[in-house]
């Protein structure tokens, strides 16, 4: 997705930067509702982690990027896809393993990418991407280029030793990447407090160097002015940057999760209290930046985009059988 | 009672070098710590360090001379009130400096005949079609040479290709493989990695994803014990999980399996181990030639390619085609040596077994077809069963571990696409199922021998 520019000035939001942060959310928002009751029916299979509650955190970050900026992210990758610009549909349909899907249905939700889009994945491993998403990095220094590898993971992937591998190479070579933790609190169903010794994940780099932030994940605006400054920082040369972006997912780890590690109640007061789609709208209506009509526009328009992405995925055809056989070497 | 220097080895698989530099001259008083001699192997030029302290009663063998074998007596210091001729004594009783004598004395071991090191008693001729126009001026070369210049070439010809590992820039390879390259090629290029198998690995994937061509050099496969989630998940399974549209273009090479004395840790033939996996190739090739133009054309691959290499043959010379551009296919096997009663199927090490056996089978009248797999995925299956067609018996060779072996591998194809064919079993030759031991006489039996190979091909002949 491209940067959106403000026209006004410096702290006045752009009413269009607003509603299209409002769009993207609120894509991603029904997107996975729409995955959860598709699942429900059967109709996708194996793991499925949704991401909502969490949509502020890739959106307010991919607003920094630019076309030749990489992502690449873990198996909780569909918002991730959506706001890299990915057809839903093509998402979609991959959920349900058809042909039509990203990966022609060969990987499913946790395996998707976009060359096109310079989305790599769609990791299942957990941390197994940081160093892939460090060796995009590597790539763009190699070839001289101003361009950024975000690097999403989360705070269970943290933990992972070969992420402080990559951190001391990251920061020894300057490699332009930022690393984006998204702290949802929970490690599958693992408290931080219990798996973590120490619990500022932003500081985690100071060891080897690399300067990091913790940011409110459940305001877009204030996502997007850190990423800024962390994009800035990578394009100067100056090496990595540590995001640890604070959100929460209302979902359980994955469909088959009855998230009993945590009260009802604390997942309703998150999602009354610090909800990044009602914040945004909310903002937008007191701001005057737009009215209800607007909302109500962007609303049915996403609704009839996420349908046409459901139906899309249930009428392409599962893959031809001799689809098993195909992609696994390339042609020499 | 005099002391005697003898020629040190420098490393696990050291046999021989040169004593390039005397420090000391006769007469002059040495202390233990002083650097008296420079000795230079096929790796590296290492300074040698007297271990006791007297005066230098001969200089046995001059400074220059090649080919010095570990263990030989080079000098004689002598001890408080000994004169020269003492020195002479010494120099006399033990001067022929034959190393064959002066090896460690390890007991002998059961198994018939010495392990690794083995040389074929000729230089094999290849007796197929040959990888190479006829009438190409060779040049001899080591495999270590060969690696390198297939590296330095293919690093010519694409920008994007590049080299990383621990030790590959500065040091120039920690078994010398990386040479220079450094030098021409310079540290955006050549990297020198930490010491950090699992993150470098999926750093090179990474870039591999991106479109750069990194080759990632394992000091041993058995460190890339640590990064074999980035080879086989990431590596070798994108390309499917995304449909196509994006994979690894990546050639992870280093030693795999026994080099001399480095146990259980340091040991391991992984051959099998990768050759299970869909999304990868793997290669171990066992002369110069293959080395190089194996090397060449797994660097140019799309996929990931796994390259596994030897220490013992590092050192090992054949002759090379002095060609501009000499690749060697990816998945083709060679015969060796052409025969008609028995088939002996190897790769890599295995193959100084293979050749060596066959040539003592040929003494007692036996004739064996030498087939050298040099690509274990994709395998040339259809050369092994073609010569099994002719001489309706197989031997299988192999360092690694009996259980799920590339034998194994091989014997099920056999009875499946050639059971009317077998006159007899096929027999796996394969290291013992042990952990390998550090002992030099447990080692010997852990490894496949030669006499075990001899022993399988008489048995399937029914001798």
């Amino acid at each position: 997705m491209a940067a959106r520019k403000s026209t006004r000035g410096k702290n006045a939001p752009d009413p269009q930067e607003l509603l299209g942060y409002y769009r993207d959310m609120l894509l991603i928002r029904r997107f996975e509702e729409k995955a959860g009751q598709l699942y429900g029916m059967g109709l996708i299979g194996g793991f499925c982690h949704l991401y909502i509650g969490q949509e502020a955190v890739v959106v307010g970050l991919q607003a920094n990027c630019k076309d030749g900026d990489q992502v690449i992210t873990t198996y909780r990758d569909h918002g991730h896809m959506l706001a890299c610009g990915m057809d839903p549909k093509g998402v979609m349909a991959e959920l349900t393993g058809r042909a039509g899907g990203y990966s022609k249905g060969k990987g499913g939700s946790m395996h998707m990418f976009s060359k096109e889009k310079e989305f790599y994945g769609g990791h299942g491993i957990v941390g197994a991407n940081v160093p892939l998403g460090a060796g995009l990095a590597f790539t763009n220094k190699y070839r001289g280029n101003d361009h950024v590898s975000m690097t999403y993971f989360g705070d269970g992937a943290s933990n992972q030793g070969q992420v402080y591998e990559t951190f001391n190479m990251a920061a020894l070579w300057k490699l332009p990447v930022i690393f984006v933790i998204e702290n949802n609190q929970y490690a599958m169903g693992t408290a931080q407090k219990r798996s973590t010794s120490t619990p500022a994940l932003y500081t985690r780099g100071e060891a080897f160097g690399i300067p990091g932030e913790e940011v409110d994940g459940m305001d877009v605006l204030k996502v997007k002015a850190a990423g800024a400054k962390a994009m800035a920082h990578c394009r100067a040369g100056k090496g990595p940057y540590i995001l640890e972006v604070k959100t929460y997912r209302y979902r359980g780890h994955s469909m088959s999760d009855p998230a009993k590690y945590r009260t009802r109640e604390e997942v309703s007061k998150m999602r009354e209290e610090r909800d990044p789609i009602d914040g945004l709208r909310k903002q937008i209506l007191d701001g005057g930046h737009a009215d209800e009509d607007a909302i109500k526009e962007i609303d049915k328009e996403i609704r009839a985009v996420v349908n046409d992405a459901a139906a899309f995925a249930q009428e392409s055809p599962e893959p031809d059988v001799s689809e098993l056989y195909t992609d696994i070497l390339a042609e020499a | 009672m005099t002391i005697e220097i003898l020629m040190p080895a420098l490393s696990p698989t050291m046999e021989e070098g040169t004593l390039a530099k005397w420090n000391i001259k006769e007469g002059d008083d040495v202390r233990a710590g002083d650097v008296i001699a420079e000795i230079e192997t096929d790796k590296a030029t290492m300074e040698v360090e007297a271990v006791d302290e007297g005066k230098v009663g001969k200089i046995v063998i001059p400074e220059g001379t090649e080919g010095v074998k570990v263990n030989s007596l080079i000098a004689v210091l002598l001890e408080d009130g000994e004169d020269a001729s003492a020195a002479e004594a010494t120099g006399a009783r033990s001067a022929p400096s034959n190393g064959a004598d002066a090896t460690p004395a390890a007991p002998t071991p059961s198994a018939p005949a010495p392990a690794a090191p083995a040389q074929p008693a000729a230089a094999p001729t290849a007796a197929e079609a040959p990888d190479w126009p006829e009438g190409t001026a060779m040049v001899q070369q080591t495999v270590r040479e060969a690696l390198r210049d297939a590296m330095a070439e293919e690093m010519r010809r694409d920008g994007d290709v590049f080299l990383m590992g621990e030790e590959v820039a500065e040091y120039q390879g920690a078994y010398k493989i990386s040479q220079g390259l450094l030098d021409e090629f310079g540290a955006k290029r050549v990297i020198d990695t930490p010491i950090t198998e699992h993150g470098f690995a999926g750093i090179g994937v990474g870039a591999a994803f991106a479109g750069l061509r990194p080759i990632v050099e394992f000091m041993t496969f058995n460190f890339a014990m640590q990064a074999i989630d980035q080879i086989i998940n990431s590596a070798a399974k994108t390309l499917y999980m995304s449909g196509g549209q994006m994979g690894a273009p990546i050639v992870f090479r280093g030693p795999n399996g026994a080099a001399a004395r480095v146990a259980a840790q340091h040991s391991q033939d992984y051959a099998a181990w990768y050759s299970h996996v869909p999304g990868l190739k793997v290669v171990q090739a066992y002369s110069a030639a293959d080395a190089k133009g194996l090397l060449k054309s797994a660097i140019r691959d799309p996929n990931p390619v796994i390259f596994l290499e030897n220490e013992i043959l590092y050192g090992k010379s054949f002759d090379v085609p002095e060609l501009d551009d000499f690749t060697v296919p990816i998945g083709k096997a060679r015969v060796w040596r052409e025969g008609t009663d028995v088939t002996l199927v190897s790769f890599g090490i295995g193959m100084t077994y293979a050749l060596e056996a066959a040539d003592r089978l040929a003494d007692e009248g036996i004739s064996a077809e030498v087939v050298d797999l040099r690509s274990l995925r994709p395998m040339d299956t259809g050369a092994v069963v073609r010569s099994v067609q002719k001489t309706n018996r197989c031997v299988t060779i192999e360092e690694g571990f009996p259980v799920c072996s590339i034998g194994n591998h091989i014997s099920a194809v056999l009875m499946q696409e050639a059971f009317d064919w077998l006159d007899a079993p096929v027999i796996n030759c394969t290291g013992k199922d042990v952990p390998m031991p550090y002992a030099a006489n447990l080692e010997k039996l852990a490894l496949v021998t030669t006499g075990q190979v001899v022993d399988a091909a008489k048995s399937v002949c029914y001798r």
